[in-house]
């Protein structure tokens, strides 16, 4: 089978974000890129597809500036996929272009029995590019999975929707999984994994080039700011009895949320 | 002016919430009030909606919709959409609206702005603000080149105002039948059926402090005096002692309630991701120097088993 996964560089978790002077965006410079933690369980899944049906090929897409955007690849590479696909545009592209950019190169170097994505990406928090890349591949879609099987042609994925409630659906292939922690545990790049991945083909797109046009962006970010600073916190004193009396007080009576 | 479609989330019976929030904030926005309601009691409970400024409320009852299937809804609302053309389309950051709606988005080419924290309109148009890089900072958020726009909003982050007395026509909207190729094949519930830790007002949240998952009993106990959904760190829910559903932070799920009440957990960056937005943040832990009192509103240093129930026993007290 032909997996496509895509994949996302985001800021590292620990990583301090300053904005520009301007407050137009962020300040990238000092930035630690690491790879989407969902997108990990995206490439692992398609992996071990890849590993339990034979003469399977897994390519890798992303959209993001150069070069940085090839590091992601390289990183899915060296884990063991075949092939990498980066798409030029700038940070913060519009997911619906992202999404649209996406779909034509999956388009061009598919068909594709399926294709893979995180659940969503921890910059924005949108969870949006996977449902639209499915809208614009016109294939069924199925998101937050933490466990998926396939038989033949058909998928059975568990999903959980709300409060701890879990839903059981099947699709036909070819579909879009969007991958949430549970699913597996992404595998570390080996040393002789990220030695072949060097000899690893890379592709580049231009976004001209897949018919996506960057000023047609629907969404427009400006006015950046940083938070509020949060007031000192309140120690309370005494013993367990009198901090729980004094606490419920509070709550009620200063913060006036109970 | 134009119009607002509110998407009102029910459970069968009665809105969400959300529901409430949202269309609050439709009814300040100078703009014509419709709600869109999916599910079978669509038509029924939608009714109520009149009593909220909705103008007509769009009920499609269909029982092919009592769960989501993301095939079936995306092509009933993209057509309703297409055919309404609404100037704004109000739904709630949920697990289902946020599935939904950027596929209904790229269908008919709408802007999509999800997971939003702020919503004002200002001459019928709607200023936004979203949280970015896990609430290190927030940018405005500006549509362009879409005619409709797509808002979906965390929830408990907009008032609920109250009810008045109009009344409101119903609308019945047959389903166009889609060749499916989803099929849900099973719903299994959860332990617990409480609120989503996204949708939840308070969340109590427990660690590693709470050594051991048979001692959760007793942040239930507190959660049920206070009506809240309980959490957990990354550290519990990967030592197996809970489901990941309940995981708060970086690879959980992003919450803000208006209270959060953090009981033997330490505060890593992860965990802080997750629940910074909570509007008050309480933190019992022993240790005065864990990171996570910096965050918090009000601090508790001591040992969880002798403040949690006190703690409970005080709630309930004031509570009665």
């Amino acid at each position: 089978m032909k997996i496509a996964v895509c994949v996302k560089q985001v800021p590292d978790t620990e990583t301090k974000i300053k904005l520009k002077p301007d407050n137009s965006g962020i300040d990238t410079a000092a930035v630690k890129w690491v790879v989407n933690p969902y997108d990990e369980h995206a490439i692992e899944e398609a992996i071990k597809l890849k590993e339990a049906n034979a003469g399977s090929t897994v390519f890798v897409f992303t959209v993001g500036p150069k070069p940085r955007a090839s590091e992601v690849l390289r990183t899915a590479l060296a884990m063991g996929a075949d092939e990498g696909i980066a798409i030029e545009g700038a940070d913060g592209l519009d997911n619906s272009l992202a999404a649209k950019a996406l779909a034509a190169a999956i388009k061009k170097e598919g068909p594709f029995d399926l294709v893979l994505t995180g659940r969503l990406a921890i910059d924005d928090n949108a969870a949006s590019v996977s449902q639209m890349i499915a809208s614009e591949l016109g294939i069924p879609h199925a998101t937050v999975i933490s466990k998926m099987t396939l038989v033949g042609n058909v998928l059975t994925v568990e999903r959980e929707i709300e409060g701890g409630t879990k839903e059981v659906v099947e699709l036909s292939l070819p579909a879009l999984i969007g991958a949430n922690k549970g699913l597996n545990m992404p595998r570390y790049a080996s040393l002789p994994g990220i030695m072949k991945a060097k000899k690893k083909v890379l592709k580049d797109y231009d976004l001209s080039a897949l018919g996506v046009d960057a000023g047609q962006a629907r969404l427009r970010y400006s006015n950046f700011k940083l938070p509020p600073e949060k007031p000192a916190v309140k120690m309370l004193s005494g013993d367990a009895a009198a901090q729980s009396h004094e606490l419920a007080r509070m709550l009620r009576e200063e913060a006036k949320v109970l | 002016m134009g119009s607002v479609l509110v998407f009102a989330e029910h459970n069968g019976k009665e809105f969400k919430r959300s529901a409430f929030e949202l269309l609050t904030a439709a009814q300040k926005s100078g703009h014509t009030v419709k709600a869109l309601v999916v599910g079978p009691s669509a038509d029924s409970i939608g009714v109520q909606l009149g009593a909220w400024g909705v103008s007509e409320v769009l009920a499609c009852a269909d029982e092919s919709l009592k769960n989501y299937n993301p095939e079936l809804y995306s092509q009933l609302v993209s057509d309703l959409l297409a055919s309404e053309k609404p100037d704004y389309v109000l739904a709630s950051a949920s697990m289902l609206a946020r599935d939904l709606f950027p596929r209904v988005g790229q269908k008919i080419g709408a802007g999509v702005a999800s997971d939003c924290t702020e919503l004002t309109f200002t001459g019928g148009a709607a200023q936004v603000r979203k949280p970015l890089y896990s609430g290190k900072c927030s940018a405005q958020v500006d549509f362009q080149n879409c005619a409709i726009k797509i808002i979906l909003m965390r929830a408990n982050q907009l008032p609920v105002g109250t009810a008045g007395s109009g009344q409101t026509t119903v609308k019945k909207i047959a389903l166009t039948p889609v060749d499916l190729k989803t099929r849900i094949k099973e719903i299994v519930k959860g332990a617990t059926e409480k609120l989503d830790l996204t949708e939840a007002n308070i969340i109590v949240a427990g660690g590693r402090g709470m050594k051991g998952a048979e001692h959760f009993k007793l942040l239930d106990d507190l959660a049920a005096v206070l009506g809240a959904t309980v959490g957990a760190s990354r550290a519990v829910v990967d030592a197996g002692w809970v489901s990941h559903s309940m995981q708060v932070g970086q690879t959980g799920k992003t919450v803000a309630p208006t209270l959060y009440i953090a009981c033997g957990i330490s505060g890593a960056i992860q965990h802080l991701a997750g629940m910074s937005g909570s509007k008050v943040i309480v933190a019992i832990n022993k240790d005065p120097d864990a990171p996570i009192f910096q965050k918090a509103s009000y601090g508790l240093v001591g040992d969880v088993f002798e403040i949690l129930p006190t703690l409970t026993a005080e709630f309930k007290k004031i509570l009665q």
